[in-house]
């Protein structure tokens, strides 16, 4: 509280733009992800098909510098969270793997090379969908995603490096065209590798997991993967604290959008649902579930957005953003179970979407790496 | 545009306020903890300083605001003000002068001729009855017009700082029988003859601040002590509205009192933080929760809970200070700060173990002030059943 900051008023009211951006947003998402989220999760669908239409949005052409082609708007950490939150609220899964080139895009902006930018951000300007993600989870218990197992080791001539190891759960793993991974060099520091195709000794699997169908996660091998030395992230030291960082603003705002959905939901239902001659929600029980629901979403957005605004205005924002991702953790699950148990046996079954959601804000703890805001 | 930061004002009113805290209020908590009942007279002090900054708890600008601008005003100053007093001890807050809830509806609702001569009294707030807790609505004590004055029967119980204030706020009704419509207040000097301060309760917590008992048996009041109109509304909307204006002072004072369990709560934290450095346990935020030692896991959860509570708190006052209406909201961060408040006080002494439990430290008090918060103004239930019926769109008969 006793941070130097600009001196700026406490407010909550959205600028025109981020008012304006939301209704498109919002429209998109009740019109394109909501109607498919089942199907795409069922295997109906395939996600795949689905991508392409994310294209009208322009969501990786308003970041990039007008010189490179983009529209120069700039990064924004809280327009990016209302957008995430928007897109999750349509589906968790499609909003997922709709933002991952956006979050690639924006880590190439924070910490990339001038070659780097130059060469890579065009390829965001042509108004096709990209498929392009970002990986840093590795299929470990313990993992820890400061401290990724991973090994890049610079080759003896310093020509390049060698990469090998597994990463897992990344959004549209298996199309994507480049792949930003994060490992450990040899002295232990961590580092960003861009990946373009599947070079020679990696390998792509499918995933099956407890949800996120649609966001296509797949694992990663590595097997002395060869890079060259312009593949390194950055010039510098890669900041993996704040591309974690970054990526808890973004896995917050999806949670946000997500439990927005629940609490959208379980209203009208409960409040139609008759059981010993009334309404449910003429019960308290039911109704207090209900009214937590709404206060630990409220302050689950509030907890993002201050995370969000303190990095958008250049103010530390690693502790806001830790307890941030532990807050909304926690309270998406929570959300998540009670939005089943609301529906009792009926959320249960897979005609209502809650038994979705449920599944879906389980990966809200786990995610890391991704959805950089 | 999005800021959760505090305005520059309010992060000095803070540092000022938490100096205050440190150095005036802090040395006396465990001696006033100790002594219950006995005045706190090193607070008058305490209240000099802050008086100008708290009679605008609840009032602020009554002027319109211009379209595009934003304030950050009274409400937000107050709540900051509280998070930093109430760091120091909530006891002493509580049972400092011109703190009483009766302070705020005057400053909220009375007349400019009333503002003026209360306005600057220390006024407690008399509305809890032996047989009436949060159903206010039922209250029983009597109000009855007679010539210049009204005569007021009936017994008052929890009116905190009853028996060190000098002027009350009472709670009472023209007519049972009319309902809550025909529930008014009046403003009761004391010293008038027929109230009666008839006991001070013992406490679990706030020992510093005196919680009284107080009856009334043909108090004779003016006329011109009434708070609002002596009309009772004969309509059902009349009715509804006039209820309400009595009820939205709890708009105004929820945030406030919810600012209070982040203040307590953020002194547990603080303490038990410390306590862990010295044993060589610190958070560092560099890992995972899960993957950090369980008393740490256990401060990241309180710290992050302790932070949304503190922002539904700062939103509620924002929005009080903009206009907007924010009953739900008031009821959302009082429920959030309540329950979040005497969770982590609680924690925390379970988390230091025997350090905790002793009154070496101050940690077993600030588990026994913070409940107290989860229950005036409205309990944690009463604050559910606000928000669940805002948000399911309920009236109170369906949803009761």
């Amino acid at each position: 509280m006793t941070d130097s900051t600009p001196d700026l008023m406490f407010d909550l009211t959205l600028t025109d733009e981020q008012r304006m951006n939301r209704e498109t947003m919002q429209r998109f998402a009740s019109a394109e992800l909501r109607p498919l989220s089942q199907s795409v999760d069922a295997g109906v669908n395939p996600a795949r098909d689905f991508y392409p239409k994310t294209a009208e949005l322009g969501l990786t052409l308003l970041p990039i510098p007008e010189a490179l082609g983009g529209a120069g708007v700039g990064r924004s950490p809280v327009s990016n969270a209302l957008i995430f939150e928007d897109l999750a609220h349509g589906d968790m899964a499609l909003a997922l793997g709709s933002i991952s080139p956006l979050a690639f895009v924006n880590t190439l902006l924070d910490q990339g090379s001038e070659a780097q930018r130059e060469k890579f951000l065009p390829l965001f300007c042509s108004g096709e969908f990209k498929a392009v993600t970002t990986a840093l989870l590795e299929p470990r218990a313990t993992f820890e995603p400061t401290a990724p197992a991973v090994t890049a080791t610079a080759s003896k001539n310093g020509e390049g490096y060698s990469l090998s190891g597994s990463k897992c759960m990344v959004p549209l793993g298996m199309d994507a065209e480049l792949v930003l991974v994060i490992a450990r060099l040899e002295d232990g520091d961590a580092a960003a590798f861009i990946i373009e195709g599947t070079p020679p000794g990696m390998t792509r699997t499918a995933e099956g997991n407890m949800g996120l169908l649609g966001a296509q996660l797949a694992t990663l091998t590595f097997d002395k993967v060869q890079l060259p030395a312009s593949a390194r992230l950055g010039d510098s030291r890669f900041d993996l604290q704040r591309f974690i960082d970054l990526g808890h603003i973004g896995i917050c705002a999806l949670a946000v959008g997500t439990c927005q959905a629940v609490l959208d939901y379980v209203i009208p239902y409960c409040n139609e649902r008759v059981a010993f001659g009334e309404p449910i929600t003429n019960r308290q029980s039911v109704a207090f579930m209900i009214a937590d629901i709404a206060i630990e979403l409220e302050a689950m957005r509030l907890m993002t957005w201050r995370a969000a605004a303190r990095a958008e205005m250049g103010l530390d924002f690693h502790e806001y953003a830790y307890l941030a991702k532990q807050f909304c953790s926690e309270h998406a699950m929570k959300i998540g179970t009670d939005g089943v148990q609301l529906l009792g046996g009926h959320g249960f079954c897979r005609e209502h979407p809650v038994e979705l959601w449920y599944r879906n804000l389980r990966a809200i703890a786990i995610l890391d790496g991704v959805a950089s805001a | 545009m999005i800021n959760l930061e505090l305005a520059k004002k309010h992060q000095e009113t803070f540092g000022q306020v938490m100096m205050l805290a440190e150095h005036m209020m802090r040395p006396y908590s465990r001696k006033y903890d100790k002594e219950e009942h006995t005045y706190p007279k090193e607070m008058e002090e305490v209240a000099k300083l802050i008086g100008g900054a708290r009679s605008s708890a609840t009032g602020g600008s009554r002027e319109p605001i211009p379209p595009g601008t934003v304030v950050n005003g009274g409400n937000m100053g107050a709540v900051v003000g509280l998070f930093g007093l109430c760091w120091g001890d909530v006891g002493l807050f509580l049972g400092m002068p011109g703190s009483g809830l009766g302070n705020a509806a005057i400053t909220a609702v009375g007349t400019p001729e009333q503002v003026k001569k209360y306005g600057g009294r220390y006024a407690a707030m008399c509305i809890t009855e032996p047989g009436t807790g949060s159903d206010s609505a039922n209250i029983s004590t009597t109000a009855v017009a007679d010539g210049d004055e009204w005569v007021i029967n009936g017994e008052k119980i929890y009116v905190t700082d009853g028996d060190r204030c000098d002027t009350l706020v009472v709670w009472a009704t023209l007519d049972k029988s009319l309902g809550k419509a025909a529930i008014k207040s009046f403003i009761v000097e004391k010293g008038t003859p027929g109230c009666e301060v008839t006991r001070l309760e013992h406490k679990l917590g706030i020992r510093a601040s005196d919680t009284a008992a107080i009856s009334f048996n043909d108090c004779r009041i003016p006329k011109e002590n009434i708070l609002g109109s002596a009309e009772i509304a004969t309509d059902a909307e009349g009715r509804k509205k006039a209820f309400g204006g009595v009820m939205q002072t709890f708009d105004n004072t929820r945030p406030p009192v919810a600012a209070m369990a982040i203040g307590v709560s953020r002194a547990a934290l603080d303490m038990a933080r410390d306590l862990f450095k010295q044993e060589g346990v610190e958070l560092k935020f560099d890992k995972k929760p899960v993957n950090s030692g369980a008393v740490e896991a256990q401060l990241y959860q309180m710290e992050a809970e302790w932070q949304a509570a503190r922002l539904l708190v700062l939103k509620a006052a924002w929005m009080a200070d903009n206009k907007m209406p924010n009953s739900m909201e008031a009821s959302m961060c009082k429920a959030k700060a309540g329950r979040v408040g005497n969770t982590i006080t609680l924690r925390c002494v379970a988390l230091c173990q025997s350090l905790g439990y002793s009154e070496q430290h101050l940690l077993e008090k600030f588990a026994r002030d913070s409940k107290i918060l989860d229950i005036f103004e409205g309990t944690q239930q009463i604050q559910q059943l606000i928000v669940a019926r805002r948000v399911l769109e309920k009236s109170s008969s369906e949803l009761k």
